[in-house]
Formats: C-alpha cells, structure tokens, sequence
C-alpha cells in the first residue's frame, strides 16, 4: 500500500434526500490520529460514514481511505479497514465460534488467536449466541472483531453510544492502545462528547448537513469561550460578535469564538471555558441567535 | 499517574524513568502548559537527571487519557525551551542542564509573581517604596 498522509480524505461529498442534503462536506483524517464527528441526530453523521463505506452513493465529491480512492479501491481498502456502528451487524443465532470460522474466509489478515485472545480480554462466552448478549456484549465484540485483522482504520458510527460508563472507559482505553501505533487512525461520530473531549486530536462538527467546525480539538476548546454579562450590557453588544447567546431573566451567556478577543474587550466580565457540549448548542442555535 | 515502562533495544535495556505527572482538568491552566511546567520544575530540581528518557508521546497520552496532539505541543515546547531533547526513533530524552538556562527559567517565574504582587499592590493602594521594603524583609528571611 502506498504512504499516505490523510487515513480519510472527504472533498466536496454532496448527496441529496428528499428533505436533507448532504452539502459539500469536506474534511481530513490525519494518519495516526483520531477524529471525533460530533453532530445531532439528523445532522448527516451517519449519511457521511455510509457514503464513505459504500452503503449509499454519493451524487458528488471524492473519498479517499489509506490513500485510495474509496469507490475505485473498494475491495483493497476493505481489508484494512473495520467498522463499528451501534446495531450488531452479526446475526443473533451465531456464537463467536462461527463468527471467528466465518471471518477467517473474509478477511485475508484475520487471526483467530487475536480474536480469542480480545474475546478472553473482554470476559465474552465463545459459545453463546448473540442474541443472548447485553448491548456492552455486543459492542465489544464488534471491537473484538474489529481489532482481528490487522486494520488501520477504524470507523465509528456512534457506537459507545447506550453504554455506561465503566464500559465505554473500558472502550476507550482500547482504542488508546489501539492508537499506540502511529499507523493507526478513528473516525468515531459519538454524542457522548466527554468521552471526546478527553481523547479525540481532531473534532468534526456536522449540522443539517453542513460542516461548521473542522480542527484539533486542543484549539477549538481553546478559543471558544462564554462570556456571562447582564440582560443590559448584552443589549450593547453588536449581534454578529457572538455566535449565540442565551438569554433569562437572570442575564445572558454568549458565545465567542476567540476567546482572546473577548477577554481583551470584555475584561471585567465572566469569561468561561466552553465544551464540546456547549460549542453544539450554541452553534446550532446560530440562526436563531437569541434563546433559552 | 505512575508511567513506567522498559524498552530493550539488541542487548541493552534502557530504563524509561517513572514519572509523575498530575493534571487539574479545573485549573484553567491548559493540559500541555501543566505537563510543560511539571516536567520543567522535575528537571530543575533533579528529580529527573540528564540522558533519562521521557515515556513516548503516545504513551503519556494513552495514560493520561488526553490527545496525543497534546503531549506533542508539549515535548516541542519542552524542546524549544532547551530542557529536552527529541531524536525520531529514539524518543525523548532530558538534556543536560545549563546553569544559565536554569536560572533564566526561575528568573522568568520571579518575575511574573512580581507582576501579580505588583497589580495587588497598585489595586490596594500600597505605594512602591513600601513594595520595596517587604521584599527586602522577605528576601532577607525574618
């Protein structure tokens, strides 16, 4: 395989629904690195990772995984790669015996002894069936399944998602150690934006089809703020300073997105860290501008 | 947090000295200025010596649980400051300390306490000259 820079290249993706549309969506995963893609339900996570994974055609743009080209190289890229979504793709009558003699004729990379060995790890029954498993169960076995190829990228679809959390930390420990290798890079899409806030190098934010912030995390949480006045000295301020504020009877919390800025001409003021969280909230709320 | 692992590279084994490294997430410090200062001030006061070998970017993330863009951030800055030095393949590893640039460095940490006692004083109304004559009482102990 040839070296590549970006494990997931997106350029200009457009895919249009009745009622939705997916709007030239651009971003890069850097090799070694993982990317959280945060976004509500609808925003079009989902939509970008099928397109990406081949389950729907795009009407536009180019896709790139491992430096190949994501249509053209399907099948090469395929082996190399593993996807986790939050329903288990595996059929509820299978154990993980028959999973195991079932992806030894997929995959050429495919080690049992991995397999077992993450099954062990993860304290799941080789022998019962699927359907008999808890959704933490299930989920660690698609990981389990994920981990026993040899891929070097692994791509999410929100599926830490329903889990609590002493399993989701058992999950991301897993990816840390998955990430010990600098050849290997996560696309995860998750809600559960803590868990990103902690691990992720780079954040992708999705709303109603549209990407509206792509970069490393350490810097979007660094120059996003809150800066908290009273109704008054919020009726002041010019409306196209701030990306949204929320206003109650109490006063009114802002948005900024430079943080520096703010603090330099808000100096007396309450100026707090904002979090992924907030940053989703507020940015959605954009248009709308003022609300509680 | 306790990093510790043991490398063997042919036949010699190379012990990656244990550290620790403690981060506030509510401190309002960011992570990689904590790691920055708390790897600063071991190596100044000796705990860590010259040609120890500091845990992998990657590892100290995994093990913090943080992003390894981070403790990258922060070994470049520890790197540019003279306190480490970074060899690809190799690692990272403390550099032998310069009595100049130590003491720039406690210089520069003075210097900004000074700054925030100066802006307590001038926001409590106490005068220059009486500045100087606590600093002369504190410096010369009591």
């Amino acid at each position: 395989m040839a070296d590549y820079e970006n494990a997931i290249e997106i350029k200009e993706l457009t895919k249009r629904f009745d009622g939705f549309t997916l709007d030239n969506i651009s971003f890069n995963v850097p090799k070694g690195s993982i990317m959280g893609f945060i976004g509500q339900n609808g925003a079009g996570k989902s939509t970008t990772i099928n397109s990406l994974l081949g389950i729907i055609k795009p009407d536009s743009g180019e896709m790139k995984m491992l430096g190949l080209d994501a249509r053209k190289d399907e099948t090469e890229i395929k082996r190399d790669i593993a996807a986790v979504f939050d329903e288990l793709p595996f059929h509820e009558q299978l154990n993980a015996k028959m999973l195991d003699k079932m992806l030894r004729h997929i995959y050429p990379g495919w080690s049992s002894e991995t397999f077992f060995g993450y099954l062990e790890r993860f304290s799941l029954p080789v022998k019962k069936k699927f359907g008999k498993f808890s959704k933490g169960m299930k989920m660690k076995l698609q990981i389990a399944a994920a981990l026993s190829h040899g891929a070097k990228l692994l791509i999410m679809d929100e599926a830490t998602t329903g889990l609590d959390p002493v399993v989701r930390s058992e999950i991301l420990d897993i990816f840390m150690e998955y990430l010990q290798d600098e050849n290997n890079s996560i696309l995860m899409s998750s809600h559960i934006t803590s868990d990103l806030e902690k691990i992720a190098d780079s954040v992708t934010f999705i709303d109603r089809g549209r990407i509206l912030i792509t970069g490393y995390k350490d810097d979007i949480l660094a120059s996003h703020c809150i800066m908290k006045c009273s109704k008054e000295d919020y009726a002041a301020i010019d409306r196209n300073n701030f990306i949204s504020a929320r206003v109650t009877d109490f006063g009114a919390e802002l948005m900024f997105s430079d943080k520096k800025a703010c603090e330099k001409k808000y100096s007396g003021a309450v100026i707090d860290s904002a979090t992924l969280d907030d940053i989703m909230i507020y940015y959605v709320n954009r248009e709308k501008k003022e609300w509680s | 947090m306790y990093i510790q692992c043991i490398m063997y590279i042919s036949s010699i084994y190379i012990m990656v000295i244990t550290m620790d490294i403690i981060i506030s997430n509510s401190s309002g410090e960011a992570i990689y200025e904590q790691i920055v200062s708390q790897i600063k001030a071991q190596i100044m006061n000796g705990t860590l010596s010259e040609g120890d070998a500091l845990p992998s970017m990657r590892a100290l993330a995994q093990s913090l649980r943080i992003s390894v863009i981070t403790t990258k951030r922060a070994y470049e800055e520890l790197e540019r400051d003279g306190f480490i030095v970074s060899q690809t393949g190799k690692g990272s590893f403390v550099k032998g300390q310069d009595r100049e640039l130590v003491r720039e460095e406690y210089l520069r940490q003075t210097e900004q306490l000074i700054s925030q006692a100066c802006e307590k004083a001038r926001t409590g109304g106490i005068t220059a000259a009486e500045l100087h004559e606590l600093v002369d009482i504190l410096y010369n102990g009591d």
